[in-house]
Protein backbone atom coordinates (compact mmCIF):
# COMPACT_ATOMS: atom_id res chain seq x y z
CA UNK A 1 0.00 0.00 0.00
CA UNK A 2 1.18 3.50 -0.81
CA UNK A 3 0.12 6.23 1.65
CA UNK A 4 0.95 9.82 0.22
CA UNK A 5 1.90 12.21 3.13
CA UNK A 6 1.51 15.99 2.82
CA UNK A 7 2.69 18.36 5.61
CA UNK A 8 5.01 21.16 6.15
CA UNK A 9 3.26 23.98 4.07
CA UNK A 10 2.97 26.56 6.64
CA UNK A 11 6.28 25.55 8.10
CA UNK A 12 7.78 26.46 4.57
CA UNK A 13 5.95 29.32 4.15
CA UNK A 14 6.40 30.94 7.37
CA UNK A 15 10.49 29.12 7.25
CA UNK A 16 11.04 31.86 4.06
CA UNK A 17 9.17 34.73 5.83
CA UNK A 18 11.82 34.24 8.77
CA UNK A 19 14.65 33.81 6.60
CA UNK A 20 13.31 37.17 4.11
CA UNK A 21 13.40 38.74 8.14
CA UNK A 22 17.07 37.16 9.18
CA UNK A 23 18.27 37.94 5.43
CA UNK A 24 17.34 41.80 6.34
CA UNK A 25 18.40 41.78 10.07
CA UNK A 26 18.66 44.94 12.40
CA UNK A 27 16.22 47.42 10.72
CA UNK A 28 18.37 50.23 12.22
CA UNK A 29 21.32 49.50 10.14
CA UNK A 30 20.84 50.90 6.44
CA UNK A 31 19.84 48.03 4.09
CA UNK A 32 23.20 47.33 1.74
CA UNK A 33 22.18 48.66 -2.00
CA UNK A 34 23.88 46.45 -4.70
CA UNK A 35 25.84 49.25 -6.26
CA UNK A 36 27.77 49.18 -2.38
CA UNK A 37 28.47 45.89 -3.14
CA UNK A 38 29.60 45.99 -6.97
CA UNK A 39 31.98 48.67 -5.87
CA UNK A 40 33.14 47.74 -2.41
CA UNK A 41 32.88 43.62 -2.48
CA UNK A 42 34.30 43.48 -6.12
CA UNK A 43 36.25 40.32 -5.56
CA UNK A 44 33.14 38.43 -4.38
CA UNK A 45 31.23 39.42 -7.23
CA UNK A 46 33.28 38.83 -9.61
CA UNK A 47 33.64 34.91 -7.52
CA UNK A 48 30.01 34.36 -8.30
CA UNK A 49 30.18 35.90 -12.04
CA UNK A 50 33.00 33.69 -12.43
CA UNK A 51 31.26 30.31 -11.47
CA UNK A 52 27.84 31.19 -11.66
CA UNK A 53 28.96 31.39 -15.09
CA UNK A 54 27.32 35.17 -16.27
CA UNK A 55 29.15 38.09 -16.72
CA UNK A 56 26.88 40.52 -15.08
CA UNK A 57 28.08 42.32 -11.68
CA UNK A 58 24.45 43.60 -11.04
CA UNK A 59 22.91 40.49 -11.33
CA UNK A 60 25.97 38.65 -9.18
CA UNK A 61 25.41 41.80 -6.21
CA UNK A 62 21.69 41.19 -6.09
CA UNK A 63 22.49 36.86 -5.67
CA UNK A 64 25.05 37.83 -2.67
CA UNK A 65 22.10 39.77 -0.90
CA UNK A 66 20.09 37.10 -2.10
CA UNK A 67 22.38 34.38 -0.21
CA UNK A 68 22.96 36.43 2.71
CA UNK A 69 26.81 36.64 1.29
CA UNK A 70 26.78 32.62 0.83
CA UNK A 71 29.00 32.44 -2.18
CA UNK A 72 27.97 29.16 -3.37
CA UNK A 73 24.12 29.62 -2.88
CA UNK A 74 24.89 32.95 -4.68
CA UNK A 75 26.34 31.06 -7.74
CA UNK A 76 23.20 28.33 -7.46
CA UNK A 77 21.05 31.90 -7.79
CA UNK A 78 23.06 32.74 -10.67
CA UNK A 79 22.71 29.46 -12.31
CA UNK A 80 19.33 29.46 -12.19
CA UNK A 81 18.69 32.74 -14.08
CA UNK A 82 20.58 32.31 -17.01
CA UNK A 83 18.61 29.31 -18.03
CA UNK A 84 15.60 31.78 -18.31
CA UNK A 85 17.39 33.72 -20.97
CA UNK A 86 17.22 32.92 -25.12
CA UNK A 87 21.07 32.82 -26.40
CA UNK A 88 21.87 35.12 -28.61
CA UNK A 89 25.37 33.72 -30.04
CA UNK A 90 28.76 32.91 -29.46
CA UNK A 91 31.16 35.97 -29.10
CA UNK A 92 34.42 36.30 -31.04
CA UNK A 93 37.40 34.85 -29.15
CA UNK A 94 38.22 37.69 -26.73
CA UNK A 95 41.87 38.87 -27.86
CA UNK A 96 43.95 39.03 -24.26
CA UNK A 97 47.09 40.49 -25.70
CA UNK A 98 45.20 43.40 -26.65
CA UNK A 99 43.52 44.20 -23.45
CA UNK A 100 43.34 47.59 -21.38
CA UNK A 101 46.00 46.35 -18.23
CA UNK A 102 45.28 47.11 -14.97
CA UNK A 103 47.86 44.17 -13.58
CA UNK A 104 50.54 42.46 -15.43
CA UNK A 105 52.96 40.45 -13.53
CA UNK A 106 55.69 37.39 -14.83
CA UNK A 107 57.75 35.27 -12.61
CA UNK A 108 59.88 34.26 -15.38
CA UNK A 109 61.42 37.40 -16.82
CA UNK A 110 62.21 40.91 -15.06
CA UNK A 111 62.07 43.07 -17.42
CA UNK A 112 59.74 42.67 -20.50
CA UNK A 113 58.09 45.02 -22.90
CA UNK A 114 55.67 46.64 -20.45
CA UNK A 115 56.79 46.08 -17.25
CA UNK A 116 55.74 44.69 -14.04
CA UNK A 117 52.33 46.62 -13.42
CA UNK A 118 51.49 45.70 -9.69
CA UNK A 119 47.86 47.05 -10.24
CA UNK A 120 45.55 46.45 -7.19
CA UNK A 121 47.07 43.81 -5.47
CA UNK A 122 46.88 42.07 -2.05
CA UNK A 123 50.63 41.24 -2.68
CA UNK A 124 53.16 42.38 -0.45
CA UNK A 125 50.40 43.94 2.11
CA UNK A 126 50.97 42.72 5.93
CA UNK A 127 47.42 41.22 6.48
CA UNK A 128 47.36 43.15 9.31
CA UNK A 129 43.40 44.12 9.83
CA UNK A 130 42.71 48.10 9.54
CA UNK A 131 41.08 49.51 12.03
CA UNK A 132 40.98 52.86 10.02
CA UNK A 133 38.88 51.03 7.28
CA UNK A 134 36.23 50.33 10.66
CA UNK A 135 36.34 53.93 11.31
CA UNK A 136 35.59 54.78 7.85
CA UNK A 137 38.27 56.93 6.71
CA UNK A 138 38.55 59.16 3.71
CA UNK A 139 40.97 57.26 0.98
CA UNK A 140 42.96 59.68 -1.09
CA UNK A 141 42.90 59.08 -4.71
CA UNK A 142 45.37 57.09 -5.90
CA UNK A 143 48.81 58.69 -7.61
CA UNK A 144 49.51 58.73 -11.50
CA UNK A 145 52.15 58.30 -13.48
CA UNK A 146 52.10 59.50 -17.28
CA UNK A 147 53.35 56.97 -20.28
CA UNK A 148 53.61 56.57 -23.58
CA UNK A 149 50.64 53.57 -24.02
CA UNK A 150 53.07 50.38 -24.93
CA UNK A 151 52.45 47.33 -26.03
CA UNK A 152 52.45 44.38 -24.15
CA UNK A 153 52.74 41.12 -25.76
CA UNK A 154 51.79 37.78 -23.42
CA UNK A 155 54.82 36.37 -22.15
CA UNK A 156 54.59 33.44 -24.28
CA UNK A 157 54.98 34.90 -27.56
CA UNK A 158 58.25 35.95 -26.11
CA UNK A 159 59.35 32.35 -24.98
CA UNK A 160 58.00 31.06 -28.18
CA UNK A 161 60.36 33.29 -29.91
CA UNK A 162 64.15 30.46 -28.34
CA UNK A 163 61.75 27.59 -29.81
CA UNK A 164 61.99 25.91 -26.13
CA UNK A 165 58.00 26.33 -24.89
CA UNK A 166 54.99 24.46 -27.02
CA UNK A 167 52.67 26.52 -29.03
CA UNK A 168 49.05 27.62 -27.66
CA UNK A 169 46.84 25.16 -27.85
CA UNK A 170 45.57 24.39 -31.53
CA UNK A 171 42.69 21.68 -32.25
CA UNK A 172 41.89 20.27 -35.34
CA UNK A 173 41.39 22.59 -38.29
CA UNK A 174 37.16 21.32 -38.36
CA UNK A 175 37.00 21.41 -34.85
CA UNK A 176 33.76 23.35 -33.10
CA UNK A 177 34.30 24.20 -29.84
CA UNK A 178 31.89 21.95 -27.19
CA UNK A 179 30.08 23.40 -25.03
CA UNK A 180 28.89 21.92 -21.60
CA UNK A 181 25.80 23.96 -20.99
CA UNK A 182 24.44 22.37 -24.52
CA UNK A 183 26.11 18.36 -24.49
CA UNK A 184 26.12 16.00 -21.13
CA UNK A 185 30.10 15.53 -20.22
CA UNK A 186 31.61 12.65 -22.06
CA UNK A 187 35.36 11.45 -20.74
CA UNK A 188 37.69 11.36 -22.17
CA UNK A 189 37.25 14.99 -23.50
CA UNK A 190 38.89 17.36 -25.32
CA UNK A 191 41.01 20.20 -24.04
CA UNK A 192 38.63 23.29 -24.64
CA UNK A 193 35.67 21.21 -23.42
CA UNK A 194 37.85 20.72 -19.71
CA UNK A 195 38.68 24.64 -20.12
CA UNK A 196 35.25 25.67 -19.91
CA UNK A 197 34.47 23.08 -17.44
CA UNK A 198 37.81 24.87 -15.19
CA UNK A 199 36.56 28.24 -15.48
CA UNK A 200 33.07 28.03 -13.42
CA UNK A 201 34.92 25.54 -11.62
CA UNK A 202 34.99 25.78 -7.73
CA UNK A 203 37.68 27.62 -6.64
CA UNK A 204 38.42 25.84 -3.34
CA UNK A 205 38.24 22.49 -5.07
CA UNK A 206 40.48 23.97 -8.00
CA UNK A 207 42.58 25.51 -5.21
CA UNK A 208 43.56 22.34 -2.94
CA UNK A 209 43.83 20.28 -6.41
CA UNK A 210 46.39 22.51 -8.42
CA UNK A 211 48.12 22.90 -4.78
CA UNK A 212 48.19 18.66 -4.69
CA UNK A 213 50.35 19.28 -7.51
CA UNK A 214 52.58 21.74 -6.47
CA UNK A 215 52.99 18.84 -3.25
CA UNK A 216 54.59 15.76 -5.39
CA UNK A 217 51.39 14.42 -6.19
CA UNK A 218 51.58 14.96 -10.25
CA UNK A 219 54.47 17.14 -9.79
CA UNK A 220 55.11 19.67 -12.43
CA UNK A 221 57.29 22.63 -12.26
CA UNK A 222 55.14 25.42 -12.36
CA UNK A 223 56.12 28.95 -13.28
CA UNK A 224 54.03 31.98 -13.62
CA UNK A 225 54.94 33.00 -17.01
CA UNK A 226 52.24 36.17 -16.76
CA UNK A 227 49.03 36.96 -15.41
CA UNK A 228 47.48 39.72 -16.42
CA UNK A 229 43.82 41.20 -15.19
CA UNK A 230 42.03 43.98 -17.12
CA UNK A 231 39.82 44.71 -20.01
CA UNK A 232 38.83 43.11 -23.39
CA UNK A 233 36.28 44.50 -25.86
CA UNK A 234 34.19 41.54 -26.90
CA UNK A 235 32.39 41.22 -30.66
CA UNK A 236 29.54 39.14 -31.53
CA UNK A 237 28.70 38.27 -35.64
CA UNK A 238 25.11 38.96 -36.10
CA UNK A 239 23.19 38.34 -39.77
CA UNK A 240 21.84 42.19 -39.15
CA UNK A 241 25.46 43.84 -39.98
CA UNK A 242 27.86 43.60 -42.18
CA UNK A 243 31.04 43.44 -38.83
CA UNK A 244 30.83 42.15 -35.65
CA UNK A 245 28.80 44.11 -33.10
CA UNK A 246 31.08 45.46 -30.63
CA UNK A 247 29.07 44.66 -27.52
CA UNK A 248 31.63 46.64 -24.95
CA UNK A 249 34.69 45.23 -23.01
CA UNK A 250 34.50 42.44 -20.24
CA UNK A 251 37.03 42.59 -17.24
CA UNK A 252 39.29 38.82 -17.39
CA UNK A 253 42.08 37.73 -15.70
CA UNK A 254 44.45 35.42 -17.36
CA UNK A 255 47.66 33.03 -16.19
CA UNK A 256 50.27 31.53 -18.00
CA UNK A 257 51.87 29.04 -16.36
CA UNK A 258 55.41 27.51 -17.53
CA UNK A 259 56.20 24.43 -16.72
CA UNK A 260 59.61 22.40 -16.76
CA UNK A 261 59.30 18.69 -18.79
CA UNK A 262 61.85 16.73 -19.00
CA UNK A 263 59.95 14.83 -22.22
CA UNK A 264 58.52 11.84 -22.97
CA UNK A 265 58.16 9.11 -25.39
CA UNK A 266 55.38 11.52 -27.66
CA UNK A 267 57.24 14.77 -26.60
CA UNK A 268 60.53 16.13 -26.29
CA UNK A 269 61.92 18.44 -23.47
CA UNK A 270 61.03 21.67 -23.84
CA UNK A 271 58.43 23.84 -21.14
CA UNK A 272 54.51 23.04 -21.77
CA UNK A 273 51.76 25.49 -20.37
CA UNK A 274 48.74 25.26 -18.42
CA UNK A 275 46.12 28.26 -19.05
CA UNK A 276 43.41 29.77 -16.71
CA UNK A 277 40.90 32.28 -17.76
CA UNK A 278 38.17 33.78 -15.89
CA UNK A 279 35.67 35.84 -15.48
CA UNK A 280 36.55 39.30 -13.16
CA UNK A 281 39.46 40.02 -11.25
CA UNK A 282 40.26 36.02 -9.81
CA UNK A 283 43.73 36.10 -9.65
CA UNK A 284 43.82 32.85 -7.61
CA UNK A 285 41.13 31.03 -9.23
CA UNK A 286 43.10 31.83 -12.74
CA UNK A 287 46.31 30.14 -11.64
CA UNK A 288 44.56 27.02 -9.87
CA UNK A 289 42.96 26.48 -13.46
CA UNK A 290 46.36 26.74 -15.26
CA UNK A 291 48.08 24.23 -12.80
CA UNK A 292 44.76 21.72 -13.01
CA UNK A 293 44.93 22.33 -17.08
CA UNK A 294 48.73 21.46 -17.09
CA UNK A 295 48.10 18.65 -14.64
CA UNK A 296 45.11 17.33 -16.73
CA UNK A 297 47.01 17.15 -20.16
CA UNK A 298 48.83 14.48 -18.75
CA UNK A 299 47.63 11.43 -21.48
CA UNK A 300 48.43 14.25 -24.35
CA UNK A 301 52.01 14.41 -23.13
CA UNK A 302 53.26 10.74 -22.41
CA UNK A 303 52.78 11.35 -18.57
CA UNK A 304 52.17 8.56 -16.12
CA UNK A 305 48.46 9.39 -14.32
CA UNK A 306 49.63 8.84 -10.81
CA UNK A 307 47.41 11.55 -8.73
CA UNK A 308 44.06 12.90 -8.56
CA UNK A 309 44.80 16.32 -10.33
CA UNK A 310 45.37 14.12 -13.14
CA UNK A 311 42.17 12.14 -13.42
CA UNK A 312 40.33 13.92 -15.83
CA UNK A 313 36.95 12.06 -15.02
CA UNK A 314 37.62 12.27 -11.31
CA UNK A 315 38.58 16.42 -11.36
CA UNK A 316 35.92 17.75 -14.10
CA UNK A 317 33.05 15.61 -12.57
CA UNK A 318 33.68 17.33 -8.81
CA UNK A 319 34.44 20.36 -10.10
CA UNK A 320 31.03 22.22 -10.23
CA UNK A 321 30.10 23.24 -6.89
CA UNK A 322 26.46 23.75 -8.17
CA UNK A 323 26.02 20.06 -8.74
CA UNK A 324 28.66 19.35 -5.69
CA UNK A 325 25.97 21.28 -3.56
CA UNK A 326 23.00 19.87 -4.66
CA UNK A 327 23.89 16.54 -4.52
CA UNK A 328 25.38 17.08 -1.05
CA UNK A 329 22.65 19.09 0.05
CA UNK A 330 19.81 16.46 -1.18
CA UNK A 331 20.58 14.33 2.12
CA UNK A 332 18.85 16.91 4.14
CA UNK A 333 16.24 16.19 2.13
CA UNK A 334 13.27 14.05 4.11
CA UNK A 335 14.16 10.17 3.40
CA UNK A 336 11.30 9.05 5.44
CA UNK A 337 10.42 5.64 3.27
CA UNK A 338 14.09 5.11 2.13
CA UNK A 339 15.08 5.14 5.53
CA UNK A 340 11.85 2.81 6.84
CA UNK A 341 13.34 0.32 4.26
CA UNK A 342 16.91 0.57 5.64
CA UNK A 343 15.43 0.04 8.67
CA UNK A 344 13.39 -2.97 8.26
CA UNK A 345 16.43 -4.62 6.29
CA UNK A 346 19.41 -4.00 9.25
CA UNK A 347 16.45 -5.64 11.89
CA UNK A 348 15.99 -8.39 9.68
CA UNK A 349 20.03 -9.13 9.01
CA UNK A 350 20.97 -8.18 12.80
CA UNK A 351 18.31 -11.29 13.61
CA UNK A 352 20.00 -13.19 11.39
CA UNK A 353 23.86 -12.70 12.64
CA UNK A 354 22.77 -12.94 16.12
CA UNK A 355 20.69 -16.55 15.29
CA UNK A 356 23.64 -17.12 13.31
CA UNK A 357 26.66 -16.05 16.19
CA UNK A 358 24.29 -16.99 18.81
CA UNK A 359 21.66 -19.52 18.58
CA UNK A 360 21.05 -20.59 21.67
CA UNK A 361 19.88 -16.77 23.41
CA UNK A 362 18.23 -16.49 20.03
CA UNK A 363 16.34 -19.55 21.55
CA UNK A 364 15.66 -19.04 25.00
CA UNK A 365 14.62 -15.08 24.14
CA UNK A 366 12.11 -16.85 22.00
CA UNK A 367 11.52 -19.19 25.03
CA UNK A 368 10.96 -15.95 27.63
CA UNK A 369 8.42 -14.65 25.05
CA UNK A 370 6.11 -17.45 24.63
CA UNK B 1 33.77 53.54 -53.86
CA UNK B 2 34.86 50.08 -52.21
CA UNK B 3 37.17 52.36 -49.98
CA UNK B 4 34.55 54.88 -49.07
CA UNK B 5 32.01 52.06 -48.20
CA UNK B 6 34.82 50.71 -45.90
CA UNK B 7 35.27 53.50 -44.08
CA UNK B 8 31.76 54.15 -43.32
CA UNK B 9 31.54 50.89 -41.83
CA UNK B 10 34.35 51.25 -39.87
CA UNK B 11 33.10 54.22 -38.83
CA UNK B 12 29.55 53.20 -37.80
CA UNK B 13 31.04 50.24 -35.88
CA UNK B 14 33.15 53.18 -33.79
CA UNK B 15 30.44 55.03 -33.10
CA UNK B 16 28.43 51.47 -31.74
CA UNK B 17 31.54 50.39 -30.13
CA UNK B 18 31.07 53.87 -28.04
CA UNK B 19 27.32 53.51 -27.66
CA UNK B 20 28.10 50.16 -26.59
CA UNK B 21 30.52 51.12 -24.04
CA UNK B 22 28.84 54.23 -22.90
CA UNK B 23 26.63 54.10 -19.86
CA UNK B 24 22.73 54.31 -20.01
CA UNK B 25 22.77 57.53 -17.68
CA UNK B 26 25.37 59.51 -20.39
CA UNK B 27 23.73 58.64 -23.30
CA UNK B 28 20.36 59.67 -21.63
CA UNK B 29 21.77 63.01 -20.33
CA UNK B 30 23.94 64.06 -24.08
CA UNK B 31 20.56 62.32 -26.03
CA UNK B 32 18.12 64.84 -23.86
CA UNK B 33 20.76 67.87 -24.06
CA UNK B 34 21.03 67.92 -27.97
CA UNK B 35 17.25 67.02 -28.29
CA UNK B 36 17.40 63.83 -29.92
CA UNK B 37 14.59 62.60 -31.18
CA UNK B 38 13.83 59.04 -29.70
CA UNK B 39 10.27 57.94 -32.07
CA UNK B 40 10.70 55.08 -34.13
CA UNK B 41 9.24 51.91 -34.95
CA UNK B 42 10.37 48.97 -32.85
CA UNK B 43 11.43 46.29 -35.24
CA UNK B 44 13.16 43.65 -32.48
CA UNK B 45 13.04 44.05 -28.51
CA UNK B 46 14.84 45.87 -26.85
CA UNK B 47 15.64 42.11 -25.04
CA UNK B 48 17.81 40.71 -23.21
CA UNK B 49 19.93 37.24 -23.90
CA UNK B 50 22.95 35.31 -23.34
CA UNK B 51 26.12 35.51 -25.57
CA UNK B 52 28.62 33.00 -24.89
CA UNK B 53 31.91 34.47 -24.47
CA UNK B 54 34.77 32.72 -26.15
CA UNK B 55 38.72 32.73 -25.07
CA UNK B 56 41.22 31.22 -26.69
CA UNK B 57 43.66 28.23 -25.77
CA UNK B 58 47.24 29.67 -24.42
CA UNK B 59 45.80 33.13 -24.99
CA UNK B 60 45.98 32.94 -29.40
CA UNK B 61 45.05 29.27 -29.61
CA UNK B 62 41.76 27.05 -30.60
CA UNK B 63 38.61 28.89 -28.87
CA UNK B 64 36.71 27.44 -26.29
CA UNK B 65 34.14 28.58 -24.31
CA UNK B 66 34.34 30.86 -20.88
CA UNK B 67 30.99 31.71 -19.48
CA UNK B 68 27.79 34.07 -20.64
CA UNK B 69 27.11 37.38 -20.21
CA UNK B 70 23.70 39.34 -20.41
CA UNK B 71 23.62 41.78 -23.58
CA UNK B 72 20.60 43.45 -24.54
CA UNK B 73 19.62 44.15 -28.35
CA UNK B 74 17.07 46.48 -30.28
CA UNK B 75 16.16 46.86 -33.41
CA UNK B 76 14.25 50.14 -34.73
CA UNK B 77 13.18 51.77 -38.26
CA UNK B 78 12.67 55.28 -38.42
CA UNK B 79 9.72 57.32 -40.08
CA UNK B 80 12.26 58.30 -42.33
CA UNK B 81 13.39 54.40 -43.22
CA UNK B 82 16.35 53.77 -41.32
CA UNK B 83 16.68 50.71 -39.84
CA UNK B 84 19.35 50.77 -37.00
CA UNK B 85 20.88 48.10 -34.17
CA UNK B 86 22.43 47.80 -30.84
CA UNK B 87 23.96 44.89 -29.41
CA UNK B 88 25.02 46.10 -25.51
CA UNK B 89 26.26 44.03 -22.32
CA UNK B 90 23.85 44.45 -19.63
CA UNK B 91 20.49 44.80 -19.20
CA UNK B 92 19.42 47.67 -19.98
CA UNK B 93 16.45 48.02 -22.10
CA UNK B 94 16.37 52.24 -22.36
CA UNK B 95 19.82 52.54 -23.47
CA UNK B 96 19.96 49.47 -26.18
CA UNK B 97 16.92 51.56 -27.59
CA UNK B 98 18.28 54.94 -27.95
CA UNK B 99 21.48 53.22 -28.76
CA UNK B 100 19.51 51.99 -32.16
CA UNK B 101 17.64 55.28 -32.83
CA UNK B 102 20.77 56.36 -32.79
CA UNK B 103 22.80 53.88 -35.35
CA UNK B 104 19.35 54.07 -37.77
CA UNK B 105 20.27 58.17 -36.78
CA UNK B 106 24.27 57.97 -38.07
CA UNK B 107 22.82 56.15 -41.59
CA UNK B 108 21.10 58.93 -42.63
CA UNK B 109 23.59 61.36 -44.12
CA UNK B 110 21.37 64.19 -43.15
CA UNK B 111 21.82 63.39 -39.32
CA UNK B 112 25.05 62.22 -39.33
CA UNK B 113 27.38 64.82 -38.40
CA UNK B 114 25.00 65.90 -35.66
CA UNK B 115 24.83 62.08 -34.16
CA UNK B 116 28.32 62.55 -34.06
CA UNK B 117 28.92 65.78 -32.53
CA UNK B 118 26.41 65.89 -30.28
CA UNK B 119 26.26 62.11 -28.77
CA UNK B 120 29.30 60.15 -29.77
CA UNK B 121 32.14 62.42 -29.87
CA UNK B 122 31.48 63.74 -26.22
CA UNK B 123 30.91 59.93 -24.75
CA UNK B 124 34.38 59.04 -27.18
CA UNK B 125 36.16 61.01 -25.35
CA UNK B 126 34.57 60.34 -21.74
CA UNK B 127 35.54 56.59 -22.40
CA UNK B 128 39.16 58.11 -23.18
CA UNK B 129 39.19 60.46 -19.95
CA UNK B 130 38.31 57.51 -17.70
CA UNK B 131 40.88 55.02 -19.84
CA UNK B 132 43.94 57.39 -19.63
CA UNK B 133 43.04 57.72 -15.81
CA UNK B 134 42.83 54.18 -15.74
CA UNK B 135 46.06 53.75 -17.69
CA UNK B 136 47.93 56.01 -15.35
CA UNK B 137 46.54 54.75 -12.11
CA UNK B 138 48.15 51.42 -13.27
CA UNK B 139 51.34 52.85 -14.82
CA UNK B 140 52.00 54.25 -11.01
CA UNK B 141 52.32 50.61 -9.83
CA UNK B 142 55.09 49.99 -12.54
CA UNK B 143 58.18 48.33 -10.97
CA UNK B 144 61.48 50.13 -11.47
CA UNK B 145 64.56 47.50 -10.81
CA UNK B 146 67.74 49.07 -9.76
CA UNK B 147 70.41 47.44 -9.07
CA UNK B 148 72.27 47.47 -5.63
CA UNK B 149 75.70 48.20 -5.51
CA UNK B 150 77.44 46.09 -2.98
CA UNK B 151 80.41 46.07 -1.19
CA UNK B 152 83.14 49.05 -1.58
CA UNK B 153 84.73 50.88 -3.71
Amino acid sequence: MYVAVKGGEAAIANAHSLLADRRRGDRSVPALRLDQIVEQLALGVDRVMSEGSLYDRELAALAIVQARGDMIEAIFLVRAYRTTLPRFGYSKPIDTGAMLVERRVSATYKDLPGGQLLGPTFDYTHRLLDPELAAGADVAEPLQRETEAQAMPRVSAILAREGLIEPDGEMPQDHVPGDITREPLEFPMARDIRLQALSRGDEGFLLALGYSTQRGYARNHPFVGEIRIGEVELELDVPELPFAAPLGTVRVTECQMVNQFKGSAKAPPQFTRGYGLVFGQSERKAMAMALCDRALRASELGEDIVAAAQDEEFVISHSDNVQATGFVEHLKLPHYVDFQAELDLVRRMRAEYEARENPTRVEEKREAAE
Amino acid sequence: MRGQEARDQAERKAAMATLAQSSGDDIVRLWNEAGLPSQAELLRGPETGLVTLRGRIGGGGAPFNVGEATVTRATVRLPSGQVGHCYALGRDKQKAKLAAIADALWQDPARRAEIETRLIVPLRSALATAQEKRRAETAATKVDFFTMVRGED
